[in-house]
């Protein structure tokens, strides 16, 4: 797997940074770009044809659930990071609601160097509070030194609201952001679906939108008080994506994610699935007019970043009631194919758009650097096209669970490949050959 | 049907059909959504036939001999399941109960695995009472036996419905324009979705009256007319359906206490004096003194004991045409 030095040919090099898409072949020496320029021959390295092909700065989920520590019958970091590979990723980072959480730097620690044996770096994201018990504030600067690049008890919202003053406080020491999975507990006491007039059809109790808005609402104001920078995870309502744009338009340090399926289904998926298990997930599919919001949040720059909440569960937890089963599906395979199919294909976003979602909106939300594609930098690329339509099927799925509504689904744009610290990984259709 | 040379023929035929259907169109009764005026007419057609078995001296016929039906119950449920089973054996079937409270999860045992385990006991037909909305569903795609929803969580509980239908038509007549006011905890109600579904299949219109902490959003998209106010839902109203209020509910932040919703929702003595035409419903076990006021349960108007009685007859025609059994009496030599 290791390949110090590859010539890759003929492809169209995007810069989501200058904004540009140039032709150019792209040289790396001992995993180090040498070149980029046009005609380049490397007598004796492997060549990787990307003929009608797109090369990027790898991309980054910026929200994952990989499960290991404490859950591995769903996800290892291993089966995490060959779905990530397939899905175009480079880099990730994975939520704390492990067993043990991601509370103490040695779990931060575990977690990066499983990582480490893969072309995909694995970036954990440690709890803001212990036990993520909503209490007691983390060793937020120790768990950043040994390479937390965020804070969040996602899975639960930080609830206390003196709790989450203090952590914003405390992580803009570190400049690291608090990701608040937004939601008001008391607004959804056991909610399983959007609430709207399909849940009311079906008989399914509630969460409402409310609930997700009244939390974003507050973490606005104690971000604006304590200047501490507040992201708000999975974002999934219009009302919130326009609480966030009036919030960035008065200064205050929010940023916002948005996850694939929620621009590519609604609540109706629930019903015309009858009460699939595989549209289940938390915060709930909603309506068009929320996609439509989201869609413009998007386009004008409101959400910085798209991301999957990649969430494995084994089918025998989701092969049940639909009240029973637990939120959440897998996303890295299908990323790319559904914002192809969903914001490129119709217009919604340009190809360049659409991978700064991918690159430099997550990195710069985490204030990480930006792998650049020039001469002196570290290779660190996604191969891929925007058109070739496919379809996923159940036999692609690289995780270790399955639970996804998109089998069978049409994608628009694919994937080819990554090359990260020295690996290359490619599809099968692509080789490398001297 | 194309072989028919005679065009009027074919039509007279086809309209006869179309009034007359002789079986359902579908394998499960998961829910009134998808059935049709003349599947809920058979059914109730069918019902009334057997409502003279239920007068005979010997209240059995041997129609589902050999035909086998668990009564699978996740809830808590006495007179619904006592209800199945009556019907059950009036019809000569084999059954057994499955009684479960608590979820599959709590329980150990999957929902899937405790159906697949009983259907290899080589089962026909299973009648499922659960939490979740929408278990009947998941059970279709988990067994090969036929489904009958005997209530999901708050989605649906046909057969309470086809009951009160039945009921309904029995003083009524044909329901068309006939205004029927359901009052109480929608928003927790799977008898007020059926009972929506299958009154507007069957023409008449729909008024849903509770505190506005009941009332589910966007229920009015499934064209019925909504009010806070008992008075405007009783004015004008051929029957008022009052629905159990849980009484665990109390206190919480659905409503203040039961003595507030009686005085504001609970159909009193003078309801029925002002109403002099109005029928009472309920799908029971009442609350005395909550929902209707003692001495309304007990009036001539209240045809609560009639619907418990039409609730074996409805059942009996569901299993009936669910087992998928021709009617012997059926009239042309088809």
């Amino acid at each position: 797997m290791k390949t110090s030095n590859v010539l890759f040919k003929g492809g169209q090099v995007l810069d989501p940074v200058a904004g540009t898409i140039t032709v150019a072949d792209v040289l790396v020496q001992d995993g180090v770009i040498s070149r980029v320029e046009s005609d380049i021959e490397a007598p004796g390295v492997d060549i990787v044809d990307c003929n009608g092909k797109m090369i990027s700065p790898g991309w980054m989920d910026m929200h994952v659930h990989f499960r290991e520590p404490g859950q591995e019958h769903k996800e290892t970091i291993a089966t995490g990071c060959a779905a990530a590979m397939a899905g175009g990723f480079t880099a990730v980072a994975c939520m704390p609601n492990t067993d043990p959480p991601i509370h103490t730097r040695d779990v931060v620690e575990f977690i990066i160097e499983r990582g480490e044996k893969t072309p995909v770096d694995v970036h954990p994201i440690a709890c803001v509070s212990r036990e993520r018990e909503g209490k007691e504030l983390t060793e937020m600067s120790d768990l950043t030194e040994g390479g937390a690049v965020a804070f969040s008890d996602d899975g639960d919202p930080v609830y206390d609201a003196g709790l989450m003053r203090r952590a914003l406080e405390y992580s803009s020491m570190l400049g690291k952001p608090i990701i608040n999975h937004m939601e008001d507990l008391s607004l959804n006491p056991h909610g399983h679906m959007h609430e709207g007039v399909v849940s009311t059809r079906l008989g399914v109790p509630g969460i409402p939108g409310l609930a997700e808005e009244v939390m974003i609402a507050r973490d606005i104001l104690i971000s604006e008080f304590t200047g501490g920078h507040v992201h708000v995870a999975h974002i999934s309502t219009g009302r919130a994506v326009d609480l966030v744009r009036d919030a960035k338009a008065r200064g205050i340090n929010v940023t916002a994610e948005v996850c694939t399926h929620h621009f590519t289904l609604t609540d109706q998926a629930v019903e015309d699935s009858s009460y699939s298990t595989a549209v289940k997930m938390h915060p709930p599919l909603r309506t068009d007019a929320d996609i439509l919001a989201i869609k413009e949040g998007l386009r004008d720059g409101t959400i910085q970043a798209i991301c999957t909440d990649h969430a494995p569960h084994a089918s025998f937890e989701k092969e049940v009631e639909f009240i029973a089963a637990p939120f959440g599906i897998i996303g890295l395979e299908t990323a790319w194919g559904l914002i192809g199919r969903e914001l490129i294909r119709p217009g919604v976003l340009s190809v360049i758009d659409a991978v700064r979602l991918l690159t430099t909106g997550p990195r710069d939300i985490l204030g990480m650097p930006n792998p650049a594609i020039a001469s002196g930098s570290p290779a660190n690329l996604t191969i891929f096209d925007a058109t070739t339509e496919w379809t996923f099927t159940e036999a692609d799925i690289k995780s270790k669970s399955h639970n996804t509504p998109f089998i069978g689904s049409t994608m628009v744009g694919r994937p080819f490949g990554i090359y990260n610290r020295e690996m290359l990984w490619l599809r099968e259709s692509v080789t490398a050959a001297a | 049907m194309s072989g028919m040379s005679d065009t009027t023929e074919a039509q007279a035929r086809q309209t006869n059909e179309e009034s007359m259907l002789e079986s359902i169109q579908h394998n499960h009764l998961l829910g009134l959504a998808t059935y049709s005026r003349p599947e809920i007419e058979l059914i109730l057609s069918t019902a009334r036939q057997f409502r003279e078995v239920l007068d005979r001296p010997i209240k059995r016929v041997p129609t589902l001999r050999g035909v086998t039906v668990v009564n699978l119950f996740f809830e808590p449920s006495t007179r619904t399941r006592i209800s199945f089973e009556l019907a059950e054996k009036r019809l000569s079937a084999d059954t057994v109960n499955f009684s479960a409270s608590g979820s599959s999860v709590s329980k150990g045992e999957t929902l899937k695995d405790t159906a697949q385990n009983i259907e290899a006991m080589k089962i026909d037909i299973v009648v499922v009472r659960h939490q979740s909305p929408g278990a009947p569903h998941f059970l279709t795609q988990c067994v090969d036996a036929a489904i009958i929803n005997a209530g999901d969580g708050a989605h649906e509980h046909p057969t309470q419905a086809l009951l009160d239908l039945l009921t309904m038509t029995d003083r009524l007549g044909p329901l068309d324009g006939k205004r029927v006011s359901i009052i109480g905890d929608i928003s927790h109600s799977r008898v007020a979705r059926s009972n929506i579904h299958g009154l507007k299949a069957m023409g008449a219109e729909v008024t849903l009256c509770g505190p506005r902490t009941m009332i589910p959003f966007g229920i009015n998209e499934m064209g019925v007319r909504v009010t806070n106010r008992l008075d405007e839902a009783l004015e004008g109203c051929d029957v008022a359906m009052a629905l159990r209020i849980q009484l665990e509910r109390q206190g919480s932040v659905l409503f203040p206490s039961l003595r507030e919703y009686h005085e504001t929702f609970g159909i009193k003595m003078h309801h029925l004096h002002r109403y002099q035409d109005l029928l009472v419903m309920h799908p029971g076990p009442v609350n005395r003194g909550v929902e209707l006021a003692s001495e309304v349960v007990d009036h001539e108007r209240a045809v609560i004991l009639s619907q418990v009685t039409n609730g074996v007859a409805v059942r009996m025609s569901v299993l009936y045409h669910i087992a998928g059994i021709k009617r012997n009496e059926s009239t042309d030599g088809d």
